[in-house]
């Protein structure tokens, strides 16, 4: 096809009024920019917009469910389902109930983490970081896009059709069989299912093209043990990606096929399995709950670094522990069906297989203490966002320990507890990286700076509001409260009551981040190309903020002399020598 | 050079946070182990006030009893305890565990909390003391130190070496979890429906379908079950069903679940049990109640529209009331032998373990009313 988005590029009024500026500023007009986009930085925008929409919704059905369960009893559901279109009764309000979980937790999995960390900043950076002007597939890369938003539409689009008792996809996000197909007749479902598909193919083709850049496109003198820890980060993310999307595309369209064209893959009558369906999806799985926290250890090993002032503490120990990550990350799914009926001999080794994943976790938490020690740490936004992260995470990481004894698990399977695990390393590991991140690429992609002030605040009220949310679940789960459910019995009342109050503490520091975020674009500074100072190395800060449209039309040329930390050009070396 | 130096003192704050830091992890890790500790002398109390009001309540029971009833027939269900088998207000830690599993798995439980917070101190204590003493006022130069192999073998090692440790119990725990019941252990089957529970008792000709009461305040939640609280023994909403799983104390039940229409699961946080019903699929798992009481639990597998409101409570009681039980609910003993001979002894090793919480039991079973009545539905 001739229509290719270059034979739009318009040379618009902003080109002529910036034409003493670098040819590679020249910019197509606006809908061939936004929806044609073949520009890795412009699609990264596009994902960060995106996620940034989709997480807002995605936390406000949290906000939903905390009002919920702020009290014992039903108060809010029948509004949701009456709001919603549906006949509310307790059978559809409790229904409800389970659309809300399934869509809290796909939207912040699919369409929050993935698409801000891998489609956003690894978008943004990946080229950057390692000197290349663009993806290796910049079409493809659009196509990855425009499918992540087709997958939304979808799953938004199935809480508007029947699901079985109510409208809506009422599965969890893990859509278990039997309950996602004999237990659930109408489209919902199908759509939901149909939602995975569309993310699940863009991310596997995001994974090809990332493979593919980060494998063909470095600058000269950039070796892979040269490469930015981000940049390997998104490297063993996306052949986690590449490895386990098709099994749940896989297992998924064999939901499609049992609920649709009569076969039983998963149906005990016809002489299928439940379970099977349970170790397909957890072989997806729980290298997806790594192929969402990877990226963030590459973006806290990039910022620690620069706040500390100080190279990455044992760069290739940080490498390969993420690819240890990624490998074992494998061969442990079964410790999410320890209750199944596993026998013991499986039960042991993934108890055994799933508590070796402390080790290479626990070399990155301590190689980002040794970055900061002997530093000279500058208390910047990105870097305090970091060092919650670190910590956060490492309280996450060790429940995660107890919760790898498939003895103990019998106890905490399918509580609280597991809620709180999950979301200390997700909601605090992998959204405090988030936030580290925007907060230390945010000059860097809009060209204006963000108050250092309000990005604190922001930071300390977030820190307050999620360990409220989050902590007190420990107690709920081992006090014995069963996850998923809507109502509970009056003893829980106390720790969900102080959760929802957490919630709301969490929710005004989002208010305070919108305000930040207003202050940048209306009244923030220009961003000069490196406002984080001589601990800022990498090939980004050594272009202007924002970047040129095309950056690097002349590679850059990593010398042998220069090591993993420090990429910049000679000049600016011996500036800050 | 990676190491602290001994001109490098800490500042005073950099102890105080250390400190304090360490205190507060003393006091959280603490206080669940006292609490466990002081459970025993407060469980003593309800033992006083329990049989009195099973006892008003008999006449009223027995004035209702007729036969032919499978469901309620001329029991008298059992008065919970207060805080036993069910979870605590605003608790903080792990049931009380009334199974021998349960009393394995806990003090591994206590050993994995105190590991998990030490661990928590040390790296927030670490990067307190970081953020401290290298913040760019204090250490304007940064060391360009970027390897120290000793130490990254050590921070790889030691954390091996804790995880064996941890593996040794687990393992044990496991192989504890996993022991199979005795030949003529008592077989009972649990299945999952949309949204209920089936007992059956294959061996001794019984079924039990057991409904979550409906919740005071709230609408019918099982159409034509009674509210909960209109009877004395009922225990907590949303915890208590209309006919309880009763089981015999201090011998080896095999439990077994399936699952009928999706998956359930069966699990009872004070008896450390959990295990799917999964459709097609028969698990199984051995289980022993220590002590007479009611064991409260609740579906643990998302289910449907009401996953949440399928509890499971199991009423442990002796092995005589048991027999009457099922004799009540038309059943029989095993008719292979073996079983009733063999379980005598077992039953007489656990009665004088089962004394003190026994009470409650005696007084809430006065039971023996010959007549037996239809289910009354609140």
């Amino acid at each position: 096809m001739a229509t290719t988005a270059d034979h739009f590029q318009a040379h618009d009024a902003a080109g002529a009024d910036h034409g003493h500026e670098h040819d590679a500023d020249h910019k197509p007009g606006f809908f061939a920019r936004w929806f044609m986009s073949t520009n890795h930085k412009d699609i990264g925008t596009l994902y960060l917009i995106f996620a940034i929409c989709a997480g807002l919704i995605g936390g406000g059905i949290s906000g939903i469910m905390r009002m919920e369960l702020m009290h014992p009893g039903i108060q809010y559901l029948g509004f949701w389902v009456n709001l919603m279109g549906g006949e509310a009764n307790f059978v559809t309000n409790m229904h409800m109930w389970n659309v809300l979980i399934t869509a809290h937790g796909m939207i912040m999995v699919f369409f929050l983490v993935m698409p801000a960390m891998i489609g956003g900043f690894g978008n943004w950076f990946v080229p950057i970081m390692i000197g290349a002007p663009d993806m290796a597939f910049p079409r493809m890369n659009n196509v990855s896009f425009w499918l992540t938003v087709a997958g939304f539409c979808s799953l938004m689009a199935s809480m508007f059709f029947p699901g079985g008792t109510g409208d809506g996809a009422g599965t969890g996000w893990t859509v278990y069989a039997p309950l996602s197909t004999s237990g659930s007749p109408g489209p919902a479902v199908d759509f939901a299912i149909f939602s995975l598909h569309l993310a699940g193919a863009a991310s596997i083709l995001g994974a090809i093209n990332f493979i593919t850049t980060i494998f063909n496109m470095r600058a000269p003198g950039m070796t892979l043990h040269k490469m930015p820890l981000f940049v390997w980060s998104i490297l063993v993310t996306a052949f986690l990606l590449l490895l386990a999307l098709p099994v749940l595309a896989a297992a998924i369209t064999m939901l499609i096929t049992d609920r649709n064209f009569g076969t039983t893959f998963f149906e005990a009558a016809g002489g299928g399995d439940p379970v099977l369906y349970q170790h397909l999806f957890w072989f997806f799985g729980h290298p997806e709950v790594y192929i969402m926290i990877l990226p963030g250890f590459g973006m806290i090993s990039q910022i620690v670094a620069t706040f500390s002032k100080k190279p990455v503490f044992g760069y290739l120990g940080m490498a390969y522990a993420m690819v240890a990550i990624g490998v074992v990350g494998f061969i442990v799914w079964a410790h999410h069906m320890y209750t199944t009926g596993l026998s013991v001999d499986v039960k042991m080794y993934f108890t055994a297989a799933t508590m070796v994943i402390a080790v290479p976790t626990g070399v990155k938490i301590f190689s980002w203490i040794a970055t900061m020690w002997g530093g000279s740490i500058e208390f910047k936004s990105p870097m305090v966002w970091a060092i919650g992260m670190i910590f956060l995470f490492t309280v996450g990481g060790v429940t995660g320990v107890y919760l790898a004894n498939g003895g103990l698990d019998d106890y905490m399977q399918d509580t609280y507890f597991v809620v709180a695990h999950f979301h200390y390393v997700l909601s605090m590991g992998a959204v405090f990286s988030l936030f580290a991140g925007f907060y230390y690429w945010f000059p860097k992609m809009s060209g204006k700076m963000h108050s250092e002030f309000l990005a604190h605040a922001h930071f300390w009220v977030f820190f307050v509001g999620v360990n409220m949310i989050f902590f007190p679940m420990h107690f709920l789960g081992m006090d014995g409260m069963p996850r998923r459910i809507p109502d509970y019995t009056p003893a829980f009342e106390y720790w969900n009551h102080f959760a929802s109050i957490g919630y709301m503490v969490m929710a005004s520091s989002m208010g305070i981040w919108v305000v930040n975020m207003i202050y940048a674009f209306t009244a923030g500074k220009k961003a000069p190309a490196n406002p984080w100072g001589p601990g800022a190395t990498t090939l980004e800060w050594t272009l202007s903020s924002p970047p040129p449209y095309h950056q690097f039309e002349t590679l850059p040329v990593i010398d042998e002399d220069q090591d993993y930390h420090d990429h910049r050009p000679a000049a600016d070396r011996a500036a800050t020598a | 050079m990676f190491t602290i130096t001994p001109h490098q003192s800490f500042s005073w704050a950099v102890r105080f946070l250390i400190v304090s830091l360490f205190a507060l992890a003393m006091i959280v890790a603490v206080k669940p182990v006292m609490a466990q500790d002081a459970a025993p002398a407060a469980k003593a109390q309800p033992t006083v006030s329990a049989p009195a009001a099973p006892a008003a309540a008999t006449p009223a029971a027995a004035k209702d009893a007729g036969p032919g009833n499978p469901d309620e027939g001329g029991w008298v269900p059992m008065t919970p305890t207060p805080g036993k088998g069910m979870p605590k207000p605003a608790g903080i830690d792990v049931q009380q565990q009334y199974s021998p599993v349960g009393r394995m798995a806990y003090p591994f439980h206590v050993a994995m909390m105190w590991i998990m917070g030490i661990i928590c101190v040390f790296v927030a204590a670490l990067l307190l003391w970081v953020m401290i003493r290298y913040r760019a006022g204090r250490n304007p130069v940064p060391s360009k130190t970027t390897h120290n192999t000793m130490l990254e073998v050590v921070w790889t090692l030691l954390p091996v070496l804790i995880l064996v440790g941890i593996a040794i119990p687990s393992i044990k725990l496991l192989a504890k979890q996993y022991e199979s019941p005795p030949k003529d252990a008592i077989t009972i089957k649990a299945t999952g429906y949309q949204w209920y529970w089936d007992y059956t008792y294959p061996d001794n000709g019984v079924e039990v379908v057991s409904k979550m009461l409906n919740v005071p305040g709230e609408p019918e939640i099982n159409a034509g079950t009674r509210y909960d609280g209109t009877k004395p023994w009922d225990g907590p909403n949303h915890l208590e069903v209309d006919n309880r799983l009763v089981v015999p104390v201090g011998v080896p039940l095999r439990i077994q679940t399936t699952g009928a229409d999706v998956i359930h699961s069966f699990a009872v946080p004070s008896l450390w049990f959990k295990l799917d019903a999964i459709p097609g699929r028969l698990n199984e798992r051995m289980l022993q109640i220590d002590e007479p009481g009611v064991y409260y639990g609740q579906c643990s597998e998302l289910c449907g529209a009401k996953h949440g409101f399928m509890p499971i409570a199991i009423e442990a009681v002796p092995m005589d009331k048991w027999r009457q039980w099922v004799a009540l609910q038309g059943g029989h003993m095993k008719k292979t032998g073996g079983s009733d001979a063999s379980a005598q002894p077992a039953d007489a090793a656990a009665a004088p373990e089962a004394t003190p919480s026994d009470k409650p039991a005696e007084g809430a079973a006065p039971v023996a009313p010959v007549t037996p009545t239809p289910a009354t539905t609140a």
